[in-house]
């Protein structure tokens, strides 16, 4: 089992007992009618499709990872059968979205920008992190299997919690620190091009989670702060406009217990990242910034 | 139930900047978001912010450019804040760490943008958005603002007076996403909207999926006008297969589009014998869809942008994210082949009436960002300039609503000062459908007193979702699909009387179809299928404004195109469009245009360039 769901038994009937509370019901008989008529209409469609596919010649089959903490039916993980018409240019998002509008409305998944900037929709495609905005359907073997990111608890189907990610993004002061502006309210801090140049791909990171899901050592030391917290400290800590001093705090930050050194240079989070980021590489020069400003304070 | 003195509804540019200035100025502020703020679209901007910083360069001559690029329909206190303002905004974001591209001598860079008579775009490389967006919320999380995210806000809770301009907006009632609470979010100051634009209306946009326009629908139920809704700028360059936009820049370094017979139609069919592919967005975008319809198109779709021509060496030096994008998102190798293109809806000129403070005629309500309509671009948006909008009204709005003095403001809200009452007749009924389900209506709320207000429109809330959830019906996927279809067909850069009127009649069914629409996931935990039926029904009624607005105007002007009388009609339209939601009858309406500025009077001049 390639994903982790939240202990059943105790969380779903908290949820359940939640949703009563906070939406007033006006009839828990008409809910269960519903539900089992929701089922039923699953599987008359899911029947429907299996003779559309059976038809259609050019068609793409996935199967979805499907889970529900509260609705009968999906509270043990199971995979759906999606067949899906293809189109040239066609990515995953395009398939799950035509499987949601046409096939079963309760298929869940984050999206928003179709376009990889909005960090949304990382997930596990064929046994890899890919954002399924940016991952061709021409260029995967089938039947494609869309599962939610690993290591990373499933609210529902291919969502995820993300607060934990959140946590160590935020762990690492990611926000700019000078102790000296320029006095004039107009006036920038200048930066050189080649500094520019060097932070660059470390401020592409788009907070998909992609590589922390690829980490094995963010899977063994829940506090590892992971490759895109590094990252993001990496990329304040080598802007020259921060200066020196806020950069030693930095290193500081980094080279805690579940810092730096616990990379074991594997590479998977820098296959993985969508957006090319050299991650191992920038995690392998903070330890060597670290090791040099440990020399000078020696 | 939260409490707080100001709410910010959405975290894209303008939300966040707004909740940064509210905090300055002393307010407890919280922002409400249904998507977490490194999520919003504005991270998608590539092209750039316009400031007048240089030497050789003015706030003066930057609003002289918007003016003119507004086609007049800008009004002049708010397009002199925004070119006033924008070149200390810019250097906040910088010292706020913004990764800006750099000239040699290390200050930020500016390079040429259309319709602009200076180079005053600043940029950081392809990725402006991406960049102001994390810097901004980076100062969120270093002055800790309390962030709600994948939280839907619903409605306003607004007291009922009969005059719109004496109502009050006293908070907020909130879905969240995980769990599915539903719960009043109480603003004792002021709630700020900024929940983006609204291409979803359309079914091919360079828009987000989560652009529904929500702010706008909310914001016009409580009573506050839609401002010159018909005014959609589409872009002529964007994929078929996802709206993803091909930037200017291929036709600016020589890319060459061709129909299916492989012309080469903006000089073979005269659509543009001097500027050929260069010519302006709306040009291009009409030159594409005549071939289409004249059945030259391929596919008929799309047409082709080819750029192999120019060879590999320069394609990868000047354009290398262009072909990522196209093989990313369309599958396409734009150094082997032509890349497909069509035009799609880009971006909203109109929105929520405000001044230039931010507020709206509901007291305690404001509006930043692309749902709000000043209006600085008037009747088409300078690129550029909508990035540099989130910023200095983002901050306007945050200051005053946490109760900062900004002055009396000159642009007038609601129906006060010279305003006319449209006749125009709309064949086809408008509106709230007679009798419909009291659960899919917006009636105000009876009471006055803030947190009454707010538990009354908790309370409907609940009794719509819970109506949602229980009954059986239609997918909402459905109704979208079928207002994106009309919209597109009828509202696009083709604007002719029949097909408008045809698109009325679609979307009164389209209305009438959403009586009977259900949710059939049953599940609470992250229910997509109840968020995305809440903002069909926005997607409806702005819709429905839009047209209306496209309709009553038979002019063309800026981006609005009207196949009837092809000309910039000064005499009888110089002047906003508004549509108030009127309790459920819409009624359409126009106030004129400010062209006196401080120093000026921008006198309407031909647009050419
Ligand atoms: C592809 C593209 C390129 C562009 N390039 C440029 C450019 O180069 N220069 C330029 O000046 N402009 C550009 N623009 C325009 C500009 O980027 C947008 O107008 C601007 O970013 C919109 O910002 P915003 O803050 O108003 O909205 P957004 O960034 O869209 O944020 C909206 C926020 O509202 C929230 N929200 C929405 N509805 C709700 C609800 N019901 N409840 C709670 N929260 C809600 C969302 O979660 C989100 O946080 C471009 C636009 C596009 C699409
Ligand atoms: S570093 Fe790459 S993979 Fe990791 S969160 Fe950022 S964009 Fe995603
Ligand atoms: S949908 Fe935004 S990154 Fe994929």
């Amino acid at each position: 089992m390639s994903t982790q769901v939240p202990k059943q038994t105790d969380e779903s009937s908290e949820n359940a007992t939640d949703a009563e509370t906070t939406v007033p019901s006006k009839g828990d008989a008409r809910r269960e009618e519903k539900r089992r008529r929701a089922a039923e209409r699953r599987e008359e469609r899911q029947a429907e499709e299996a003779e559309r596919a059976a038809a259609a010649e050019d068609t793409v089959e996935l199967k979805v990872f499907r889970y529900d903490p509260e609705v009968e039916g999906k509270q043990e993980p199971r995979f759906d059968t999606f067949h899906v018409p293809f189109e040239k240019g066609m990515t995953v998002l395009d398939a799950l979205m035509y499987s949601r509008d046409t096939y079963d409305s309760s298929l869940t998944f984050r999206h928003s920008c179709r376009q990889a900037i909005c960090g949304s929709d990382a997930m596990f495609v064929n046994g890899t992190q890919h954002l399924a905005c940016k991952t061709q359907i021409s260029e995967l073997s089938e039947p494609i299997r869309v599962e939610p990111l690993p290591h990373a608890e499933v609210t529902k189907d291919l969502v995820v919690d993300m607060e934990h990610f959140y946590d160590q993004m935020h762990a690492v002061e990611p926000y700019f620190q000078t102790n000296e502006l320029p006095d004039g309210e107009l006036d920038e801090q200048r930066q050189t091009r080649e500094n520019r140049e060097k932070v660059k791909m470390s401020t592409r990171c788009i907070w998909c989670a992609a590589c922390m899901s690829s980490c094995n050592i963010a899977a063994g030391d829940n506090e590892y702060l992971g490759p895109a917290a590094i990252n993001k400290a990496y990329r304040f800590a080598m802007d020259e406009r921060e200066g020196e001093e806020i950069k030693q705090k930095r290193l500081e930050i980094i080279e805690q217990e579940h810092g730096v050194w616990r990379c074991q240079t594997q590479f998977s989070c820098t296959v993985v990242c969508p957006k090319d980021i050299p991650l191992t590489e920038h995690i392998q020069e903070l330890k060597r910034e670290a090791v040099k400003s440990n020399l000078k304070f020696w | 139930m939260y409490e707080h003195d100001v709410i910010v509804v959405g975290a894209g540019g303008a939300g966040l900047r707004a909740a940064i200035a509210a905090q300055e100025a002393g307010a407890d502020v919280a922002m409400v978001t249904k998507l977490h703020p490194v999520r919003s679209h504005t991270g998608a901007a590539e092209g750039g912010i316009n400031a007048a910083l240089r030497d050789g360069d003015s706030w003066e001559d930057h609003a002289y450019d918007t003016m003119k690029g507004s086609d007049y329909l800008g009004d002049a206190p708010a397009v002199e804040a925004l070119c006033k303002e924008s070149p200390e905004e810019v250097i906040t974001l910088e010292h706020w760490g913004m990764p800006f591209s750099r000239e040699e001598d290390g200050r930020v860079s500016q390079r040429p943008f259309g319709g602009l008579s200076f180079p005053r775009t600043t940029y950081a490389g392809a990725e402006t958005g991406h960049q102001m967006l994390h810097t901004m919320y980076e100062q969120v999380v270093k002055r800790g603002i309390q962030v709600y995210d994948e939280w839907h806000v619903m409605d306003l809770a607004v007291s009922d007076e009969e005059d719109p301009s004496e109502r009050t907006c006293h908070g907020v009632v909130a879905y969240d996403i995980q769990s599915g609470e539903i719960s009043g979010f109480r603003a004792t100051g002021g709630v700020i909207l900024a929940t983006g634009g609204m291409g979803q209306v359309f079914d091919h946009t360079t828009n987000a999926v989560a652009n529904t326009g929500d702010g706008v629908a909310m914001a016009y139920r409580a009573g506050v006008p839609m401002e010159d809704m018909e005014f959609i700028q589409f872009h002529p360059t964007t994929l078929p297969s996802t709206g993803v936009l091909i930037s200017e820049g291929v036709r600016g370094e020589g890319g060459i589009l061709y129909n299916a017979e492989g012309e080469r139609f903006m000089f073979e069919h005269g659509y543009a014998n001097n500027d050929g592919e260069l010519a302006s967005r709306d040009v291009v975008s009409r030159a594409e869809l005549t071939e289409v319809n004249e059945g030259r198109g391929i596919e008929d779709e799309y047409v082709h942008l080819d750029m192999r021509h120019l060879g590999e060496e320069r394609i990868i030096d000047r354009l290398e994210n262009i072909l990522h994008l196209a093989e990313d998102f369309e599958g396409a190798d734009g150094l082997t082949e032509p890349m497909p293109v069509k035009p799609g809806q880009h971006y909203a000129m109109g929105g929520i009436e405000t001044d230039e403070h931010g507020a709206t005629c509901i007291d305690g309500l404001y509006a930043a960002g692309e749902c709000a309509c000043a209006s600085v671009h008037g009747a088409n948006r300078l690129g550029g300039n909508a990035l540099p909008e989130l910023i200095v009204f983002g901050k306007r709005a945050g200051y005053h609503a946490a109760g900062k003095d900004l002055g009396e403001a000159e642009i007038p809200t609601g129906k006060t000062g010279d305003y006319e009452v449209a006749d125009y007749e709309f064949e086809v009924e408008l509106g709230e459908v007679a009798g419909s389900d009291p659960a899919a209506a917006d009636g105000g709320a009876v009471a006055t007193d803030g947190d009454a207000v707010l538990s009354a429109t908790v309370e409907r809330q609940r009794e719509f979702v819970e109506t949602l959830m229980a009954r059986e019906g239609r997918n909402h996927a459905e109704i979208r699909s079928r207002v994106q279809r009309t919209m597109t067909d009828n509202v696009n850069v083709f604007r002719a009387e029949p097909g408008l009127k045809e698109a009325l009649v679609d979307l009164r069914e389209a209305r009438e179809a959403y009586q009977d629409v259900a949710v059939s996931d049953p599940s609470r935990t992250f229910n997509t299928d109840l968020i995305h039926t809440m903002e069909t029904r926005n997607v409806l009624d702005i819709a429905e404004a839009l047209t209306m607005g496209a309709l009553a105007r038979n002019e063309f002007r800026g981006a609005h195109w009207r196949q009837e009388n092809q000309i910039r009609d000064d005499e009888n339209w110089l002047k906003h469009t508004l549509v108030s939601w009127n309790d459920g009858e819409p009624e359409l309406w126009y106030k004129p245009t400010i062209l006196e500025g401080e120093n000026k009077t921008y006198e309407p001049k031909v647009r050419s360039y």
